[in-house]
C-alpha cells in the first residue's frame, strides 16, 4: 500500500496528532504530555489500529496531548486514509 | 524625617546582619507578578551570600531565576507551602540536596509563631510604605503601582523575624494609615522601581472559568452546599482557586437571593465574586489573608467590613481563635482525590510538584463542611484515583467529592449522604468514581520515582505528612 505524507488532529488538550508518512515497517514516534503513565497504551493503540487498517509499513509521528484511546484510532484512522487515499468509512 | 529608616537595598542586608546559613523570608501576595524574591536573592547573590534558607509563604513560575541561585549554593534550603513552573521541575528532578519543606498557610503562620521556623531576615514587598516603615498591600498615592491588598501571609513574618525589611515602589508621607505592617516591627525601608506586576495578581491558580463542564461541577457543588444541611441565615463560607469552585459562588448567590439567606462572613482568598455578593447585602463581613484580584484590594482599602487577617488568624490549628474555627463550608480543588478522601493539590500525577498546598488542608479540617470539586478526567490523566500521588490533606478531613461523573459523600458522613439523596443528587461510591475513571483511560505504569526525597510534606500540626520524592527522565 502506497503512503503519502498526511496529518490528522490537533495539538489542543485532550487531543492527539498524527503525522504519517512512508517507513519500513511500523516506526512510531511518540511525544506525549502523560508518556510516563501511558506512553505504551498510546504506541499500542496506534499499532492496533493501523494493523486493523492492514498498514504494515509506515513512519508515524504522534504528538499528544492527553487524548483518550478512542480519539487516538479517530485520528490514526483519519490520517490512514489521508495517507493511502482508501476511503474506510463506505 | 530625622529617624528615617530609608536605605538601599543593599545597606538594609548589610545593617540586617544576616550571614551565611540564615534564614530569610518572603511572602507571595503579588502571586505571578512578584518581582521582590528575584531582586533580593540577585543583590545576596552579587553581595556573596551562601547557603541561605529561603522560607517563603509560596514560589510560582516567576520564580524560575532562583535555579541559578540554587546551582550557585546562595540558596540550599527552601520552605515554601507551593512551587510552579520550571523552578518545580528542577527541583522534582532533584535540583537541591536538600527536600524542599512544604507548609500550610496554616502550618507557616503556627511554625512561624511557635519558633519552630525562625526567621532571621524578612524582605517583605509592599504597595505603599513610610519611611519609618508602616506598610500596606493597598495604594495611598497617585504614583501607586502595584496594589496586592491584604498582606495577611507576611503578618507573622513581621511580628516574629528578627529582623525586618519593608521593601516598597511608592514610598508616603508618614503615617501611611491604616497599616497593615507596623513601623515597630520594621528595622530598614527600601524604595524600588517596582515590587511586583499588579496585573499578575489574579495570575496563577485563579482562573474564571467559561468551560461547560467547570459549569456543570459549579451547579453540582451549589446544589450540594444548599442541600448539606449547611446552607443557613448566617453561615459562613470560603471558596478556593479552581474554576469551578469560584463559580459555583454565582448559583449559591441566586439561592441566597431566592431564600432570603444571608451569611455571616466569607473568609480566605477574597475574590472579585465575594465582594459582589458583600457589596449586595449577602456577606456580612470579609476575612482575607489574600486578595485574589484588583477588585479584592481596592475593596480591602476601602471597605470596613472588608478586614485583613494575618496567616495566624486565618488558618492556626493551634490557635483557637483562628477564623477556619468559625468556618462552616469550604469549597476546594484537587488534582487528585483517592478512595479514602485522601487528596493532593501539590504533585502532579507525572511525579513533578505543580501547585501548592496553600490553605487546603487547614480549611478542609476546621470547616464543618468541606467540598472538594474535581472533573473525573483532566485528558488522560484521572483526578480519582485509588491512591493520590502524595497525601497533602488527609481523608479525615473531607467529606464530599463532587465530580461531572457523581457526588460520592465520605462514610463518615452519613448524614450529609441522605440530605443529598432526599435532595435528588446523584451520590456515587468513590470507587466506583476510580473505577469509571480506569474504565476510560486503562491502567497507567507507575511513574519513574527515583529514591532521592525532595520535598517534605508537613501537616498543619507541625508532623511529617509525607515524602515526595525525584523523578527519573
Amino acid at each position: 500500500m502506497e503512503i503519502k505524507n498526511a496529518v490528522a488532529g490537533t495539538l489542543e488538550s485532550g487531543d492527539i496528532m498524527i503525522q504519517m508518512g512512508p517507513g519500513e515497517g511500523l516506526q512510531i514516534e511518540l511525544q506525549s504530555s502523560v508518556a510516563a503513565q501511558f506512553g505504551r497504551q498510546i504506541k499500542a493503540v496506534i499499532t492496533e489500529t493501523l494493523e486493523g487498517l492492514g498498514i504494515e509499513n509506515a513512519y508515524v509521528k504522534a504528538t499528544d496531548k492527553g487524548a483518550l484511546d478512542c480519539t487516538i484510532r479517530a485520528r490514526v484512522t483519519a490520517a490512514a486514509v489521508r495517507a493511502t487515499g482508501k476511503d474506510v468509512w463506505k | 524625617m530625622r529617624n528615617s529608616k530609608l536605605v538601599t537595598l543593599e545597606e538594609a542586608i548589610r545593617r540586617s546582619g544576616l550571614k551565611d546559613g540564615m534564614t530569610i523570608s518572603f511572602h507571595h501576595h503579588f502571586r505571578g507578578g512578584d518581582k521582590v524574591v528575584n531582586l533580593v536573592v540577585a543583590k545576596l547573590a552579587e553581595m556573596g551570600f551562601k547557603n541561605l534558607h529561603l522560607a517563603a509563604s509560596s514560589l510560582s513560575d516567576v520564580h524560575a531565576p532562583l535555579i541559578e541561585h540554587i546551582r550557585n549554593g546562595v540558596i540550599t534550603k527552601i520552605s515554601t507551602s507551593g512551587l510552579r513552573g520550571e523552578l518545580a521541575n528542577e527541583i522534582s528532578h532533584g535540583l537541591m540536596a536538600e527536600p524542599v519543606v512544604f507548609r500550610s498557610h496554616g502550618g507557616r503562620g503556627s511554625a512561624i509563631a511557635s519558633g519552630e521556623l525562625h526567621i532571621d531576615v524578612a524582605f517583605l514587598g509592599a504597595s505603599s510604605a513610610d519611611e519609618l516603615g508602616n506598610a500596606s498591600g493597598c495604594p495611598r498615592s497617585e504614583n501607586a503601582k502595584s496594589i496586592c491588598g491584604s498582606l495577611g501571609y507576611a503578618l507573622p513574618d513581621a511580628q516574629y523575624a528578627d529582623h525586618v525589611v519593608v521593601i516598597t515602589d511608592d514610598l508616603v508621607a508618614y503615617p501611611n494609615v491604616p497599616k497593615s505592617i507596623s513601623a515597630c516591627d520594621v528595622e530598614s525601608v527600601v524604595v524600588v522601581d517596582s515590587v511586583g506586576d499588579s496585573s499578575k495578581i489574579s495570575s496563577g491558580a485563579i482562573r474564571d472559568s467559561k468551560n461547560p463542564r467547570d459549569i456543570l461541577l459549579a451547579q453540582q457543588a451549589a446544589k450540594v452546599i444548599i442541600n448539606s444541611g449547611y446552607f443557613k441565615d448566617g453561615f459562613s463560607i470560603q471558596t478556593g482557586t479552581g474554576g469551578a469552585s469560584l463559580a459555583a459562588v454565582k448559583y449559591i448567590r441566586e439561592s441566597m437571593i431566592e431564600k432570603g439567606i444571608k451569611a455571616s462572613f466569607a473568609l480566605g482568598g477574597i475574590t472579585a465574586h465575594m465582594v459582589k455578593l458583600h457589596q449586595e447585602g449577602l456577606i456580612g463581613r470579609l476575612v482575607d489573608v489574600q486578595s485574589f484580584d484588583k477588585v479584592a484590594a481596592e475593596s480591602l482599602a476601602s471597605d470596613q467590613m472588608h478586614q485583613e487577617v494575618s496567616a495566624v488568624e486565618y488558618a492556626s490549628a493551634e490557635h483557637l481563635g483562628s477564623a477556619v474555627h468559625a468556618l462552616d463550608i469550604v469549597i476546594l480543588s484537587a488534582l487528585e482525590v483517592d478512595e479514602e478522601f485522601n487528596v493532593n493539590v501539590l504533585v502532579g500525577s507525572d511525579g513533578i510538584i505543580r501547585g501548592a498546598i496553600g490553605g487546603h488542608p487547614d480549611t478542609a479540617e476546621d470547616s464543618a463542611l468541606s467540598i472538594i470539586v474535581c472533573p473525573l478526567l483532566r485528558g488522560r490523566i484521572p483526578c480519582v484515583v485509588p491512591k493520590v500521588t502524595t497525601l497533602i490533606t488527609p481523608g479525615s478531613s473531607v467529606d464530599v467529592v463532587v465530580t461531572e461523573y457523581g457526588i460520592a459523600v465520605n462514610p463518615r458522613r452519613p448524614e450529609i449522604a441522605d440530605r443529598l439523596k432526599e435532595a435528588g443528587l446523584k451520590v456515587v461510591d468513590i470507587k466506583a468514581l476510580a473505577d469509571k475513571a480506569r474504565s476510560i483511560i486503562g491502567e497507567p505504569d507507575a511513574l519513574p520515582f527515583g529514591d532521592r526525597v525532595v520535598g517534605i510534606v508537613m501537616d498543619r500540626h507541625g508532623k511529617v505528612l509525607d515524602r515526595i520524592r525525584n523523578i527519573v527522565d
